[in-house]
């Protein structure tokens, strides 16, 4: 594989990630509508319902909007990894997955460039929803959002492999309902990303070790640290080894000798 | 050196043998039709040699380099058009096509010159700017016949291109890619249909994943005899 001919590859990936995202209006549209649903309705309500202390990174006392913001920016993130993983197994089973993974690259390259491709997209959203959330109020440092990037790159890769792991693993898209349902919907909701962990550990210690555990949490985390400027190690730890984790998983599912790709029978 | 070596291939899926024990091979710039009825194996022949996945019994050699050992050259030499159509519905014919040229290795100046040449010999480079959606089922193809060949490949392995085709585009479609021997590109050419072969071509019969016939078409049956001769080779298999 030459750096050129490598280069060449991510670039036109990157270009048809970014034509596709771009053409699927409805689907941009409900990238940025969404968190701000969220943060306009929900975060509203909850106000008044919910009581924050004083937690790292915050300094003093917050409104809740403030606190979800993180939140809500790490479940762009998920869902744009899910989205991803949808397309991934649409690719397949309409056949342009074929076209990708017939190029003369390594496939760890065609899938982490893919990856890297669909986290890049939708970072522009994540900073519109991020810059729209300063008329709540929400209003980090200015050098929190510089910070906040590599942050967000991270976390999007990180989620995006998962994406791309679970795709490996769906036979049709008629399964993907399911997945919603059992795998994105339990890490959201048993996240961080809502209620901070002490509030769960109020409510019950198995979600909250659950919370603890669940990588999504650590996104949301390695979010809300660098968004304030600061780095939170642990979080980052986590987060980069469920990407390398994920990221093999999803290397080996599409292994034409190993993975759950050779085995399935031809469309 | 010889375009496409397939020395004793056997798949199955689960307990079904899709492949069992096939060999042959297609030397530079000839035609081979690979005829087949539906389920005979043919799309999974075409998965193991692009490289999809991996054959659990032989090798598959392209212009010497094994497509599961050493893929990369074996795929740089190869060009395929799939039976599934696989271009993006919703970009236009030239973003697809330079899609596939990056993926490729071509720079984008390079990919788009290559795609305009292409077009143009298929006889579409006034649609180069439409959406892929807008396309009839033929056009569709014809386009995926460009881009199988925007990087020169040596091998072009087209799998069932006609299936659905009027008469017009499917005799427009195999004259073009015909045509492509003239110029040293190896052809496999997968299908069902008999009226697709010509007696000077090779052929290679598969049914229920074992092949029942390989020579030239002629040494079957004449042109008039050969559905006969076929349905014979199909008789002695059940």
């Amino acid at each position: 594989m030459s750096m050129r001919h490598a280069a060449l590859a991510f670039s036109g990936i990157m270009r048809r990630e970014m034509l596709r995202f771009i053409g699927q209006h409805g689907r941009f549209a409900a990238a940025i509508v969404r968190p701000l649903v969220w943060l306009g309705i929900f975060a509203a309500g909850f106000r008044s319902v919910l009581g924050l202390s004083i937690i790292p990174p915050y300094q003093t006392y917050i409104l809740y909007e403030v606190y979800i913001v993180p939140g809500l920016a790490g479940m762009m993130l998920l869902f744009h990894g899910m989205q991803n993983s949808l397309s991934m197994v649409y690719d397949r089973e309409m056949g342009s997955m074929r076209v990708l993974l017939t190029a003369p690259l390594p496939r760890w390259w065609l899938l982490g460039a893919r990856l890297l491709a669909s986290t890049i997209t939708v970072l522009p959203v994540v900073y519109g929803f991020l810059l729209l959330a300063r008329f709540w109020e929400v209003r980090p440092p200015a050098f929190g959002y510089a910070a906040a990037l590599p942050a967000l790159v991270l976390a999007g890769l990180m989620l995006g492999a998962f994406g791309l792991a679970l795709s490996s693993l769906i036979r049709q898209l008629e399964n993907f309902a399911g997945v919603m349902n059992f795998v994105i919907f339990p890490a959201f909701f048993a996240s961080t990303a809502l209620y901070p962990l002490w509030r769960l550990e109020e409510v019950s210690p198995v979600l909250a070790a659950f919370a603890w555990a669940n990588p999504f949490s650590h996104a949301v985390e390695l979010i809300r640290f660098a968004l304030y400027g600061q780095l939170e190690p642990f979080s980052l730890l986590v987060c980069s080894v469920s990407l390398i984790v994920f990221f093999s998983l999803a290397v080996w599912g599409y292994d034409p000798g190993r993975g759950f790709w050779a085995r399935r029978a031809v469309e | 050196m010889t375009a496409l070596v397939i020395e004793n291939l056997s798949h199955g899926f689960g307990r079904r043998k899709a492949l069992s024990d096939v060999s042959l091979t297609i030397d530079p710039g000839a035609f081979m039709v690979l005829l087949g009825p539906n389920g005979a194996g043919k799309t999974t022949l075409v998965s193991l040699a692009t490289g999809l996945y991996n054959a659990q019994q032989g090798d598959i050699r392209i212009f010497g380099h094994s497509i599961s050992r050493d893929p990369l050259p074996a795929l740089a030499d190869l060009g395929v058009v799939f039976q599934m159509p696989t271009l993006d519905l919703d970009l236009t014919v030239m973003d697809n096509l330079a899609y596939h040229a990056a993926l490729r290795g071509l720079s984008r100046a390079k990919g788009l010159e290559r795609a305009s040449v292409e077009l143009e010999r298929l006889g579409i480079a006034e649609r180069a700017h439409d959406k892929v959606r807008a396309l009839s089922g033929g056009l569709r193809r014809r386009v995926e016949i460009a881009r199988a060949l925007l990087h020169d490949p040596r091998l072009l392995i087209v799998d069932e291109a006609t299936a659905g085709l009027d008469v017009a585009g499917r005799h427009m479609l195999l004259t073009h890619v015909r045509s492509l021997c003239g110029e040293g590109i190896s052809v496999l050419w997968a299908t069902h249909m008999l009226d697709e072969i010509e007696p000077a071509d090779r052929l290679a019969v598969l049914h229920r994943g074992s092949l029942r016939w390989t020579g030239a078409a002629s040494e079957l049956a004449s042109p008039e005899n050969l559905e006969a001769a076929f349905l014979q080779l199909m008789g002695e298999a059940a």
